[in-house]
């Protein structure tokens, strides 16, 4: 296998409770120090995906029937979710389940549980306030007051925290304003920049999620049935009409069009 | 006036067996919020910590002070065996399979106790000391107030652990929410373990206290009922519910055993329970989600 492959999905199936067949032969990498995007619709299974990789499928009862998940060149079936996240692969979950009833600073203390054992230093809180001022000033305060966009960001941090190599994302869109998400997106891209942190990330919004992304798949009913650099989805007559809402011709498209471009510049840049 | 004096010398020895109460009750709490299983072998947990001390202390001649830490590490050991070889399998089970086997492992931990140390009650090696305590002109034992001094710190010692031990943050969060604490890279069967190591120490712990104001017996695991009813009212997963509910429920019970007369100690406890159920079923402290049973 190539060495700057980080994440290699090969034909897996996943069954949840013995009898929900929900993947079905899907096969992904990730290469090192690339944020890659999977986008599909509505219950196409990109959040089952995730948690194959982070083995986080066994607390819902399901379980990979079939194919093999490599993180860094090692099969991660047998390994706990937690001994993951030690190894560096840290799953931000869908609703970015903080823990509510523990203040901003104890979430993240939550977090340096995934340095035990990797002889690193301790990640300065500060890391995360510097790419998220707004934490800092409600960091005594209990998590669960903290608005939806502050919560994504919090998720965000106690993945900084852990100072993975991957990270996978899912849906850090869901449910923010559109100011919001393209500030947390511009942070997402910075982190993948400064750190050099690989990402997996699982959006609806597609136009946000090619801003960011290098490379693109896209999954419908358990499998990938397109896939490609991002510079090619985003000019692909279906990725257009589907995805990206532009629906032949007239001014919307156009529209759309100019806007993308312009995010794009500017989170890129 | 010395009505008033006798009174305040019951509701003081209320307080006593409150704060054992309180202690007990975190035990229970401890455990359900980090596993959800009530556990109903606390009570007997207890009752082997007062063995366990009663066993090192008579039966070895040990010092109290090597005594007492052996009987509560004893209570911890018995924990974590439980929970790997009885609980931990059961993971995923009905709430009511658990409850069940608690249930029958209080009865095989009497039935242990009985079959080792006979059905009689007995009296622990006393390493308190008699003279008695007296607050203004109000008589305390000297027993019940060591057990609540002892409680109480130890209850201090537990909240500060849990809001400033990374270990506390660690349990808080699986407490909250199991997956998210495991992807933030939490050991989750390890809290587990953790919780039933030092929730049955507490529980031992408790008895040896118990133990030495009142004497053990195979049945003296009916306390644990008591601290059921507190963490029932006080809330399942409410610390402050367990400490608040503790020192009320060994009031009323001090106050209900002293005016009314001992045999409505109990049934003053059940029917504070069942009040409590009607106007909030899911306890005075608890989070307003109810757990099915
Ligand atoms: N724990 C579970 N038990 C049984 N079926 C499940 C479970 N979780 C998900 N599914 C089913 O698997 C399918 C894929 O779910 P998944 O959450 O992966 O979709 P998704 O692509 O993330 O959707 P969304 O965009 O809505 O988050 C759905 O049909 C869903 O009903
Ligand atoms: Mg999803």
């Amino acid at each position: 296998m190539a060495a700057d492959i980080l994440l290699d999905i090969n034909n897996i199936e996943v069954v949840y409770n013995k009898t929900v067949q929900v993947l079905r032969g899907l096969s992904l990498s990730v290469g090192r120090g690339k944020i890659v995007t999977l986008l599909g619709s509505n219950g196409a299974g990109k959040s089952t995906t995730l948690k194959a990789v982070s083995n986080l499928l066994t607390l819902e009862n399901g379980a990979v029937t079939a194919g093999t998940i490599r993180f860094d060149g090692n099969d991660i079936s047998r390994l706990t979710p937690h001994a993951l996240v030690r190894r560096g692969l840290f799953h931000v979950m869908e609703g970015r389940r903080i823990f509510e009833d523990l203040t901003v600073e104890e979430n993240l203390t939550a977090a340096t549980f995934a340095l035990s054992g990797r002889g690193l230093k301790p990640t300065p809180f500060d890391l995360v306030y510097q790419y998220f001022p707004r934490l800092f000033e409600r960091r005594n305060g209990r998590a669960g007051y903290l608005s939806g966009g502050e919560q994504q960001m919090l998720a965000i941090g106690r993945a900084l925290i852990a100072q993975p190599s991957l990270i996978l994302l899912d849906e850090p869109s869901l449910g923010l304003s559109p100011v919001l998400v393209e500030e947390i997106f511009t942070i997402i891209a910075s982190i993948n920049r400064d750190l050099g942190v690989s990402m997996l990330l699982v959006e609806q919004n597609a136009a946000v999620a090619f801003a960011v992304a290098h490379y693109g798949y896209i999954m419908e009913t358990g499998k990938i049935v397109l896939d490609g650099p991002t510079e090619r989805l985003v000019k692909d007559e279906d990725v257009r009409e589907f995805y990206l809402g532009a629906s032949g011709g007239e001014g919307t498209r156009s529209y759309r069009d100019i806007k993308h471009y312009k995010r794009r510049k500017r989170w890129l840049s | 006036m010395s009505d008033l004096l006798f009174f305040f010398e019951v509701t003081l020895a209320g307080l006593g067996s409150g704060a054992l109460l309180s202690l007990t009750a975190l035990a229970f709490v401890l455990i359900y919020k980090a596993t959800r299983v009530i556990n109903l072998a606390v009570g007997e947990m207890l009752m082997l910590g007062g063995y366990l001390f009663f066993a090192f202390a008579a039966g070895f001649g040990l010092p109290a002070w090597a005594a007492i830490p052996l009987a509560i590490a004893g209570g911890g050991l018995v924990g974590a065996v439980v929970e790997r070889g009885l609980i931990r399998p059961m993971l995923g089970e009905s709430p009511i399979a658990v409850f069940m086997v608690t249930i029958g492992l209080g009865s095989i931990l009497v039935g242990l106790v009985e079959l080792i140390w006979g059905t009689d009650p007995r009296a622990l090696p006393a390493f308190m000391g008699n003279t008695p305590i007296f607050i203004g002109e109000a008589y305390v034992s000297r027993k019940i107030a060591i057990a609540f001094a002892v409680a109480a710190v130890v209850i201090a010692v537990f909240l500060v652990l849990f809001r400033y031990w990374r270990g506390g943050v660690a349990l808080r969060a699986t407490a909250t929410d199991q997956a998210a604490a495991y992807s933030c890279g939490i050991n989750v069967p390890g809290v587990f373990s953790l919780a039933w190591v030092i929730g049955c120490g507490t529980a031992a712990g408790a008895g040896v206290l118990l133990g030495s104001i009142g004497g053990i017996s195979p049945a003296m695991g009916v306390f644990g009922l008591s601290a059921l009813v507190v963490v029932i009212v006080g809330g399942l997963d409410s610390v402050a519910g367990a400490l608040v509910g503790g020192l009320v429920i060994g009031l009323i019970e001090a106050w209900a055993g002293t005016y009314l007369g001992g045999e409505f100690k109990l049934v003053t406890t059940f029917g504070l329970l069942l009040v409590a159920l009607m106007i909030r079923p899911y306890g005075l402290f608890g989070t307003t989600e109810i757990e099915r049973l």
